[in-house]
């Protein structure tokens, strides 16, 4: 199969969907002229002009709401948010409007909105540049949350979302942009519903159920304590945050009995410990050791590598946590 | 600038006469707000000259009977809450109804509004039912959003009332949205959105103002300026009082008009209308009004004198509009009937909304998401 890189699977599921259906258009700064800081949107202005890719001022809270309101009326914007960390920013209309909107209204109006965007450590931008968003995003009832860790999960994915009638955060990761995976060529289109896991490797001890960026770390640590410790992860890929798709992992926990949450948001309240939560209440009988979860330790994301690497969850963190767990 | 300039206009006397009461009752001897608001200051090229056509003595009547309709059902709204039927924040537009009058009159259907929280006569005048509008405050199963949304959340899109909203200005981007969509569309509908002198001071307000006017978006801003935000007058709260010099230095034109007088604010609102539909882009019309009842159910009115409301009724939409009728050659007789068969109408409503159940509570956990959710729109 073709292998492309993160960034061009965004792009092509955003052109594919453009040309699909005239509704669709993006809305972010930078993303028009000069084809996004990331060039996630590069040629696309070229391709469909400059009604259907627009270039807004530094203006997060209107744009955010201009997106609420032509979605309302069934257009279907894809609003790009430069950094995630900006969704601080036009936090009233994402969460006390978007969110909220179709409950309000008692159903009379739908939000067919995506906002997407890269966040997440590992490149040094500091604290408000690298923080990762999901828990906060999926505290809130009434926004969908996707959270893909390749190419081909970010095109089929984001081609979903586009096309839901709600709305939908659509987390990229900084760290994935220039990574490359399978993916079939545009004239073979697919799509991936929203609520789905997926089982990456399998194994027998340890679970470790994660997304995004935080996939390939994991993937990472399971060869490693295999090589090293011979113990056995299965690691499951969540992909979407909202709805979770806790029957796949807790089949996975059926066969390993241990269960270990990974994410690059806050542990501490996050959906880490929110799908540990659920295990406990959900499915008790399938543990035989302490459900765990390791995320972002409870600091602002330093700019040092070192401090960086120390906060964030990653490899070594997994690796020691599994073999925490596989010695009980 | 005509309807504020002329010395005759209802709107410029109460204004000045709201201000020396309020400046008096509530200043220090040293304040450095300015004792009376001038509206002769404006650089006449930015401010946009209109005539105000006089309009058929039917519509004025139907006008009239809407305002009256919006009165009662608020008079009435407002016993139901001191009567415990209502609870949470509500917010009457008494002595704001000519605003939303004109406008809905001069605007078409098809066109798309958005309001604060402050919205019943929004919604009444765009021509959601009193009877569900009462219910839906009321929080029974028969309300336009079943209950979920209440006093706050007016929303009726077959009226092209696309929602009220409970923070201050998040409804004005909202606008620029379904200006937006009209615009990439190629569609010739207009959107106007309503807030007060407090959502100024918003900065979601500026970002709207500064993208409306550079995209010429087919936007109606639409200030109900009733002189007091919450419970804090502007001079408190701003160096510049004359809120449309804000917009202005966006680019974009602007009006100053009394907003107690529906034929001003017709005539107002049909020619932004007019300049949206021709590509012209947005407007910003400040209608001077005054708000006659509390900022919200209970409110303890501290910050202004009992007289200073009393002065304000002579100068109200109700007034205004009587005094037109009259000189129309409409007698007493025919305004009271109105007035009385308006009053049985708000009566009905208010039994209406009394006697619809409450919903379900299954009620409670729907609506959250669209399931069945991809697919087309």
């Amino acid at each position: 199969m073709r292998r492309t890189t993160y960034i061009q699977a965004i792009n092509e599921a955003l052109r594919e969907e453009m040309q699909r259906d005239e509704d669709v258009f993006l809305i972010g700064e930078d993303i028009g002229h000069y084809g996004g800081l990331f060039r996630v949107t590069r040629n696309l202005l070229d391709e469909f002009g400059e009604k259907r890719v627009l270039d807004t001022p530094i203006s997060e809270q209107a744009f955010m709401g201009m997106a609420l309101g032509a979605a309302t009326v069934g257009m279907r914007p894809v609003v790009e948010l430069m950094y995630m960390d900006f969704t601080l920013v036009a936090a009233d209309q994402i969460f006390n409007q978007i969110a909220k909107y179709r409950y309000m209204t008692g159903g009379l109006l739908k939000v067919p909105l995506v906002i997407r965007g890269q966040q997440g450590g590992g490149k040094r931008y500091g604290s408000q540049h690298s923080q990762s968003i999901e828990s906060l995003y999926a505290h809130f009832p009434g926004i969908r949350v996707v959270a893909p860790a390749t190419p081909y999960d970010a095109k089929g994915l984001l081609k979903t979302a586009i096309r839901d009638d709600n709305p939908v955060a659509f987390l990229e990761h900084k760290m994935l942009y220039f990574t490359r995976g399978e993916a079939p060529p545009p004239d073979e289109e697919y799509l991936i519903p929203l609520g789905k896991a997926n089982v990456k490797r399998v194994g027998t001890d340890v679970t470790i159920a994660t997304f995004s960026f935080c996939l390939l770390e994991a993937l990472e640590a399971a060869e490693i304590v295999e090589e090293q410790h011979g113990i056995s992860c299965e690691v499951v890929d969540l992909r979407t945050v909202e709805p979770m798709d806790t029957e796949t992992v807790w089949e996975s926990v059926a066969k390993t009995g241990r269960l270990l949450a990974v994410h690059e948001s806050y542990a501490n309240c996050g959906v880490g410990a929110e799908l540990v939560a659920r295990a406990y209440e959900e499915a008790p009988e399938l543990l035989r050791a302490p459900a765990r979860r390791l995320g972002m330790a409870p600091v602002s994301i330093p700019v040092s590598r070192v401090l960086e690497e120390e906060a964030l969850p990653w490899k070594e963190e997994i690796v020691a946590t599994v073999l925490e767990m596989a010695r009980r | 600038m005509k309807p504020v300039k002329d010395a005759n206009s209802a709107g410029i006397v109460a204004r000045d006469a709201l201000q020396s009461d309020s400046a008096a009752a509530a200043q220090p001897e040293e304040s450095s707000a300015p004792a009376s608001i001038t509206t002769d200051v404006l650089p006449s090229d930015a401010a946009i000259d209109f005539d105000v056509p006089a309009l058929p003595t039917e519509m004025l009547l139907e006008m009239y009977r809407k305002a009256v309709t919006i009165r009662l059902m608020e008079n009435a709204l407002l016993a139901a809450a001191e009567e415990g039927q209502i609870g949470g924040a509500m917010h009457t537009a008494i002595g704001h109804e000519a605003n939303a009058i004109g406008a809905a009159f001069a605007l078409r259907k098809g066109d798309y509004i958005t309001c604060t929280y402050r919205g019943h006569h929004h919604g009444l005048a765009w021509g959601m039912d009193p009877g569900r509008a009462i219910a839906e405050v009321m929080g029974r199963s028969d309300g336009f959003a079943k209950g979920k949304g209440g006093s706050m959340h007016f929303v009726s899109p077959e009226h092209g009332m696309m929602g009220a909203n409970g923070i201050v200005a998040a409804q004005v981007p909202h606008a620029a949205g379904l200006a937006l969509a009209s615009h990439l569309r190629g569609e010739d509908r207009v959107a106007i959105t309503f807030f007060g002198d407090g959502a100024l001071f918003q900065g979601v307000m500026h970002e709207t103002f500064n993208i409306a006017a550079k995209w010429k978006l087919p936007l109606i801003f639409y200030c109900e300026n009733n002189r007091y935000s919450e419970m804090t007058p502007i001079w408190r709260t701003s160096s510049i009082e004359d809120i449309f010099l804000f917009p202005r230095s966006y680019g974009m034109a602007t009006m100053q008009i009394d907003g107690n007088d529906v034929e001003v604010v017709h005539a107002a609102v049909s020619l932004a209308a007019e300049r949206a539909r021709a590509g012209s882009g947005p407007t910003f019309i400040e209608g001077i009004t005054y708000r006659l009842a509390g900022h919200m159910a209970g409110d303890l009115e501290t910050y202004r004198p009992p007289e200073e409301v009393e002065k304000q009724e002579a100068y109200g939409p109700l007034a205004v509009l009587r005094a037109k009728l009259k000189s129309r050659g409409v007698d007493e007789e025919s305004i009271a009937g109105i007035d009385e068969e308006v009053d049985d109408l708000v009566d009905e409503a208010v039994a209406f909304a009394e006697k619809s159940p409450w919903p379900d509570a299954a009620e409670t956990y729907r609506d959250v998401f669209v399931e069945a959710a991809t697919g087309d729109a």
